[in-house]
């Protein structure tokens, strides 16, 4: 699988995008405190933060005794600049030449 | 939730996989040529030992786009001080950004980047910031502003730097 698929995958589920909206909200939490926002066992809550860990969207950091999870951003900024740009890109180009078109034949 | 089980940071953490060396990872990082060509555009100046100082100047384009939208900014757009320098594998140093009266008047924040080898030409670069006190600085390198025309921070930043050295080109190109 390439980066981008597992970003993707990681993406692909409910729980682990709130997972990473908790994150987003406040950075730097424990799985204790992960686990109180999600319906689900500690197991479960690991599973996904291993995948979203995985897919780099999640970097873990210890603090002395604690392990703090932090979201990272980038791979997200890679899919948008990569991707999304590149597509909404065409589509204002698209609009510049039907105006430009429009215009020459007036 | 108890708010005793909070941990509290205002710790960012970046990590980009980059298809190039340590020592060309560092460069682009350290050397003014490089820095010139992503992101920000600033041109850096590292003296590479602990206590040594750090400082980013505007070029002149960003100075004159600055201008134009109405932003006289300083010479010295971040200052700071290089605590760590162990090329080219981690950089720790103090940051300060000057362009605005508002986030130059926070406390210095830490940076380190660390470069990391993998497998197969890659590496990893992790930029953690260390933003204790400095919420607005956090906004900005968070890219909170990126819509108001503040750039889209260190994510942006680190996604442009993965291109330039992959591909020869920036977004700018």
């Amino acid at each position: 699988m390439t980066d981008d698929d597992l970003v993707f995958k990681a993406l692909a589920d409910p729980t682990r995008r709130l997972l990473l909206d908790r994150l987003f909200e406040r950075d730097g939490r424990t799985l204790t405190e992960l686990e109180s926002d999600v319906e689900m066992t500690r197991f479960g809550v690991m599973k996904h933060l291993r995948l979203l860990e995985d897919a780099g969207l999640v970097i873990t950091r210890k603090s002395g005794r604690e392990k703090l999870h932090f979201l990272n951003p980038v791979p997200i900024r890679l899919i948008h600049d990569r991707w999304i740009d590149k597509y909404t890109e065409r589509r204002i180009t698209a609009l510049v030449d039907l105006k430009s078109e429009l215009e020459n034949k007036a | 939730m108890t708010t005793s089980t909070q941990t509290l940071t205002t710790t960012q953490v970046y990590r980009v996989y980059i298809k190039a060396t340590p020592e060309a990872i560092w460069n682009a990082i350290t050397k003014p040529e490089w820095t010139t060509r992503y992101g920000y555009t600033g041109l850096v100046d590292y003296d590479l030992r602990p206590g040594g100082a750090y400082r980013v100047k505007a070029t002149e384009e960003f100075a004159a786009a600055s201008r134009a939208q109405g932003h006289d900014i300083p010479d010295i757009i971040i200052d700071g001080e290089v605590l760590e320098a162990d090329p080219p594998n981690r950089l720790v140093t103090t940051f300060r950004m000057l362009m605005d009266p508002e986030i130059a008047a926070e406390p210095f924040t830490r940076i380190t980047h660390e470069i990391t080898q993998g497998a197969n030409g890659v590496c990893s670069l992790t930029l953690t910031h260390e933003l204790d006190g400095a919420p607005k600085l956090a906004a900005i390198v968070g890219g909170g502003f990126e819509s108001q025309g503040a750039g889209g921070g260190h994510a942006w930043v680190l996604s442009d730097l993965k291109t330039l050295l992959e591909t020869g080109q920036s977004f700018a190109d």
